[in-house]
């Protein structure tokens, strides 16, 4: 009963997570709202299903705190800290525009929760929850260049992915382990930031005459 | 023998980290590629069983993806030898001065292998979980690849190439758990995502949630499939990448993405949603063969060139598939063609970058007279590319004409014909211009015995495009035929 009088507002605070790493420009301080976006995440399965809790949900549970709530947003400081690209990141979408974008992609979201219904759902914010991280996600990849910002992007579109797994399909085997791959993808990702200082300004380009060319 | 399959390339990539002496360990490279083939080549006359309580099991569009993934990876294994050999004689440092550096080849190689373990896994998969985690596993041994020359620009590309595949395989896995919701029914307890019980319960099947985990599927596997205008990745990942190594992506890799849509399809069509299905990939077909049609005319890298080509014949098969009917059929027809061509060309292609040591087209000239092989396998290869006969490609390509003319599917019709025209003049406006005139001596270079081992892997693969385009085996042809059935086709 506990569980799912708290499930409600941890999939508020995970709205207001997306909310200020949608508004905000410091690296540093995106990086603490995906630490707490992770440590919700992690507590999703013991909310959402506090009534047939299994030891695979609790696992996953788990593993999701240790990876999204502090491996991956630690890598991710570490990352920044030795590229030297902890300043503030200049958006070229503005201010102005990803909160007006945040209003659109929640409006979306709960249009696109209607146009879906999940019987049996835990929650029935959690359909818009999930699909206001992925929105959220991909305008962060598609709206800013900076490298960081791009992987913190693609995290919160997992986060959002997972937010829906864990909350609607919890019983099919293996595919809300799977996802872990992709966070795979985002220490592979975070380790191009840390070791070549990619700064994901590459637009695309013309060839030029390159001397050192090899194939 | 599925297992033997999975396991020759995984074990014998493992074995490429730690085996020190560099001829030994590029000789690994050829010995795993012969031993795939030879039990893929075994598994046409002794169909293997079904393993891992039915989560790996080889049917026909398995088979034919298998085939040709080990066939090209064999071809590559090959090129890849003589090419870094020539790598390390030439081995400069990184030229920005930026602290890039080569990734080594011990992990090249290791991640060329695990290529072929996922690829392997993506053709065997019969479920959509193992399927997407397969396909995501060959972007990620993809990387390396990319990035294998360790300049500025080629991490860059690997970036874009992972953060654009990155996002489709994170949507692919929301359209998993999409088709886990659609086969749970009201209130039932949600199925597995074995291909054949979807398949058995597909009446039984949310349509709406159904149609929701098509589109990201399409969307997400497209995107890594290269279908326009989620292809971004594709020119800048080709241009940076090794010749050799987009050989096997374009060939192989691009299909292993589409094998993941045609199973979608697939249920799509038992569950009697096929039209919804079949209309989407019609839209994004059509949509790549117009990008294509764009962006090649005036496309002044010929790497690049080559990807826009990719670009378009993703296109022609998602085309191909939508269609329906004997456009199924053509449509796998195209993808044997178009991977054997495609390889051949990139390896031709890189060739002609050792020979000329430009990427610029306009800078190419006289290939023919630096190496009558390699030019001659050149003009061979654009005409086999953008379908013209005899090549098994001009086949294909008029198979799913016919079958857009039968359905009445004027505007389809036109588009399909406009851009291939359109590509075919822009393509031949680079690419016989390189083959023809007099080398520029500033650039070219001559090395007889690196044109022997260039030329033979081409060679082999542009007589089978020929050889297709004149005579299907019979063999193959029931495998092609059995392939478009599943997809309701003929």
């Amino acid at each position: 009963m506990l569980a799912e009088l708290l499930l409600h507002p941890v999939l508020v605070l995970l709205v207001l997570t997306n909310l200020k790493l949608l508004g905000s420009s410091q690296p540093g301080s995106c990086i603490r709202a995906t630490r707490w976006q992770g440590c919700l995440l992690g507590l999703l399965p013991f909310l959402a299903h506090s009534e047939d809790l299994t030891w695979r949900l609790a696992a996953a549970g788990l593993g999701t705190l240790a990876l999204k709530g502090f491996v991956l947003p630690s890598l991710l400081s570490r990352a920044l800290r030795d590229a030297d690209t902890t300043r503030e990141v200049e958006t070229p979408a503005g201010y102005i525009w990803p909160l007006l974008a945040a209003m659109g992609a929640w409006g979306l979201a709960f249009w696109l929760g209607e146009q879906l219904p999940l019987a049996h759902a835990p929650s029935n914010l959690l359909v818009p929850a999930a699909f206001f991280a992925i929105l959220s996600g991909l305008f962060l990849i598609a709206g800013q260049k900076p490298a960081v910002s791009q992987v913190l992007g693609f995290l919160v579109l997992e986060n959002g992915v997972f937010t829906f797994g864990i909350g609607a399909v919890p019983e099919t085997p293996v595919v809300v382990e799977l996802g872990v791959l992709l966070d795979l993808f985002v220490a592979v990702l975070v380790m191009g930031i840390a070791r070549f200082h990619i700064h994901g300004e590459s637009g695309r380009r013309e060839p030029d005459p390159w001397p050192g060319l090899k194939d | 023998m599925l297992l033997a399959l999975l396991l020759i390339p995984f074990l014998t990539g493992l074995a490429a980290l730690v085996v020190r002496p560099p001829g030994l360990r590029r000789a690994l490279l050829p010995a795993a590629a012969a031993a795939h083939s030879a039990v893929c080549a075994a598994a046409w006359f002794h169909p293997p069983a079904p393993a891992g309580h039915g989560w790996l099991a080889l049917d026909a569009p398995g088979q034919l993806f298998l085939s040709l993934s080990s066939g090209l990876f064999l071809a590559a294994a090959c090129y890849a030898v003589g090419y870094l050999r020539r790598e390390t004689q030439a081995a400069t440092p990184p030229e920005d001065g930026l602290g890039f550096e080569p990734v080594p080849e011990a992990i090249f190689i290791g991640s060329l292998l695990w290529l072929l373990a996922a690829m392997t896994l993506v053709a065997v998969s019969q479920h959509f979980g193992l399927l997407w985690a397969a396909i995501g596993a060959t972007s990620l041994a993809g990387a390396p690849l990319i990035c294998f020359r360790g300049c500025r620009r080629s991490w860059e590309a690997t970036w874009k190439y992972l953060l654009v595949c990155a996002v489709g395989i994170a949507l692919a896995l929301l359209g998993n758990f999409f088709l886990a919701v659609a086969s749970a029914g009201a209130g039932a307890p949600a199925r597995s995502l074995l291909l054949p019980e979807l398949l058995a319960g597909a009446a039984g099947l949310n349509p709406v949630w159904l149609k929701a985990a098509f589109l990201l599927l399409l969307v997400g596997y497209g995107a890594r499939m290269g279908l326009a205008p989620m292809h971004t990745w594709l020119p800048d990942a080709c241009s940076e990448a090794p010749s050799v190594i987009f050989a096997l992506l374009s060939g192989a890799v691009l299909n292993g993405a589409f094998l993941g849509i045609l199973r979608i399809q697939q249920v799509c069509g038992a569950a009697g949603l096929g039209g919804f299905g079949r209309e989407l990939l019609v839209l994004f077909g059509l949509l790549s063969i117009v990008v294509a049609a764009i962006c090649i005319p005036g496309q002044a890298d010929y790497k690049r060139l080559l990807a826009y080509s990719s670009v378009e014949h993703m296109g022609i098969l998602a085309l191909g598939v939508g269609l329906g009917g004997g456009a199924g059929y053509g449509a796998f027809l195209h993808t044997v063609s178009h991977s054997l061509a495609k390889a051949m060309l990139f390896l031709v292609a890189g060739h002609i970058l050792f020979l000329c040591q430009t990427q610029l087209a306009a800078q190419v000239r006289g290939v023919r007279r630096l190496d009558p092989v390699a030019g001659w396998l050149w003009i061979a290869g654009f005409f086999a590319i953008t379908g013209s006969p005899p090549f098994g490609l001009f086949v294909s390509e008029l198979v799913i004409l016919q079958a857009a003319i039968a359905q009445h599917r004027w505007v389809v019709v036109g588009v399909y014909l406009g851009g291939l025209a359109l590509i075919f003049r822009g393509m031949a406006g680079v690419m016989l211009n390189m083959a023809q005139g007099e080398p520029d001596p500033r650039h070219a270079r001559k090395d007889r015995t690196a044109c022997l081992l260039a030329n033979a892997p081409p060679l082999v693969l542009g007589a089978l495009v020929l050889v297709l385009g004149l005579y299907l085996p019979p063999g193959l042809k029931e495998v092609i035929r059995e392939a478009a059935r599943l997809l309701g086709g003929t």
